[in-house]
């Protein structure tokens, strides 16, 4: 099978201090794979890495035969905007925008046009019991209505790497479980592939396999080892 | 906790005597309840009778102190099976996870990579609990969350442990 995403032997600092020093991680199309380690480990760092937000000091970064690491900003832009889709710990909703339109937000700047953008966000309130939210601004939202908001931002341009960065880290236990389980339900439906990067084990188990990050190194132990 | 292969493991250092296996046991795993000398003295028979140990010398007036048990390679190798497999996970299983981290460093063997092992298996049936719980009524959801969460707690406990290892090494081995 092809892997759809790869990191390999990936060094990173933040000035003098180290963060990744050579990871290597490889995962498969329509993979659900969770990222886990303590605070500091580096697995946010990796994630950022793999998704073109962060440039390797050193290593690779490979995404559909193309490296990443290798991209001019504008192409890594490019990259996130039309193939990927995002969910961090804190929705990082525009509050200025109602729920829709903060849906609609990837579309809007892939150039689709406005009144189509709108019609497949509305599909995704319907899909993540958010009916009747449409039209609030995030600040009208509970924190699990919010990240299920994001959820369907970041699943609404149909991204081949779904990027989640502590998707329940603000939530409470069910409403975390809730939202794991529409964000696995709806990538398995997309075929799309996720990263999952958490620190809480009940979180990566609904992955397909985890692999821990220590001292900035993965720990992979059903697959490759950095 | 098998009281068998924790005294498997402590012969797997060095050969002994039961006095000092049933002392040394206590200190490290009884946790307010001793070993009782009957059951040292039968466990030791009995790993004898299997060909896990042998007994390599009767001092001079008898009793079962002058006795000395030497580990054999059928014994090593039944301890190096149980350190080596991860403890199938299920709820309170933390005194068997004990007594191998406890035993791996006394013995100088790879406790982190064990520890990384059991890690693995538990997220592997958090996995099949999880899939459970999607699948299932509300009731199989309680009971999976039941283990769910006895599980959470015991990859915290191997967390803090992976990171107080080397604190540990040097504690069993003074």
């Amino acid at each position: 099978m092809t892997i759809a995403i790869e990191a390999r032997d990936v060094v990173f600092s933040f000035g003098q201090t180290p963060a990744l020093r050579g990871a290597s991680i490889a995962v498969d199309p329509g993979e659900i794979v969770a990222i886990m380690g303590a605070s500091g480990s580096g697995k946010s760092t990796l994630l950022h890495c793999l998704a073109g937000i962060l440039v390797p000091d050193s290593g690779e970064i490979l995404f559909d035969g193309a490296r990443v690491d290798s991209m001019t900003e504008a192409q890594r832009s490019s990259l996130r905007r039309d193939r990927f889709g995002f969910v961090f710990q804190f929705g990082q909703l525009v509050p200025e925008l109602t729920t829709a339109e903060n849906v609609a937000l990837p579309l809007l700047l892939s150039g689709t046009r406005r009144a189509e953008a709108l019609r497949k966000a509305y599909g995704w309130f319907e899909r993540l019991g958010l009916e009747g939210l449409e039209q609030r601004r995030p600040g009208e939202l509970s924190g699990g209505q919010a990240q299920r908001v994001a959820l369907a931002r970041g699943l609404v341009a149909g991204p081949e790497v779904l990027f989640a960065d502590e998707p329940t880290g603000a939530l409470d236990s069910l409403t975390g479980e809730q939202v794991m389980d529409l964000l696995v339900t709806a990538a398995r439906e997309q075929g799309t592939t996720v990263i999952l990067v958490t620190h809480e084990p009940r979180v990566a188990a609904y992955a397909d396999r985890e692999v821990s990050v220590r001292d900035g190194r993965v720990n992979a132990p059903d697959r490759i080892a950095s | 906790m098998s009281v068998p292969l924790t005294l498997l493991g402590l012969l797997d250092r060095e050969p002994s005597h039961g006095y000092d296996l049933k002392r040394e046991y206590d200190a490290y795993f009884g946790r307010g309840k001793p070993l009782p000398f009957g059951q040292v003295y039968s466990t030791l028979s009995r790993l004898a009778r299997d060909g896990k140990v042998v007994i390599s010398e009767v001092g001079p007036g008898e009793g079962p102190d002058r006795k000395r048990y030497i580990i054999t390679d059928l014994g090593a190798t039944e301890v190096e099976q149980w350190l080596t497999q991860p403890v199938e996970p299920e709820p309170h299983l933390q005194t068997v996870l004990f007594a191998k981290v406890v035993l791996a460093l006394m013995l100088d063997r790879p406790a982190g990579e064990y520890l990384d092992t059991q890690r693995s298996a538990h997220l592997q049936r958090m996995r099949e609990l999880t899939e459970i719980k999607r699948g299932g009524s509300l009731v199989d959801a309680l009971l999976a969350d039941h283990g769910l969460y006895h599980l959470e707690a015991d990859l915290r406990w191997i967390e803090m442990t992976g990171a107080r290892l080397d604190a540990l090494k040097k504690a069993v081995r003074q």
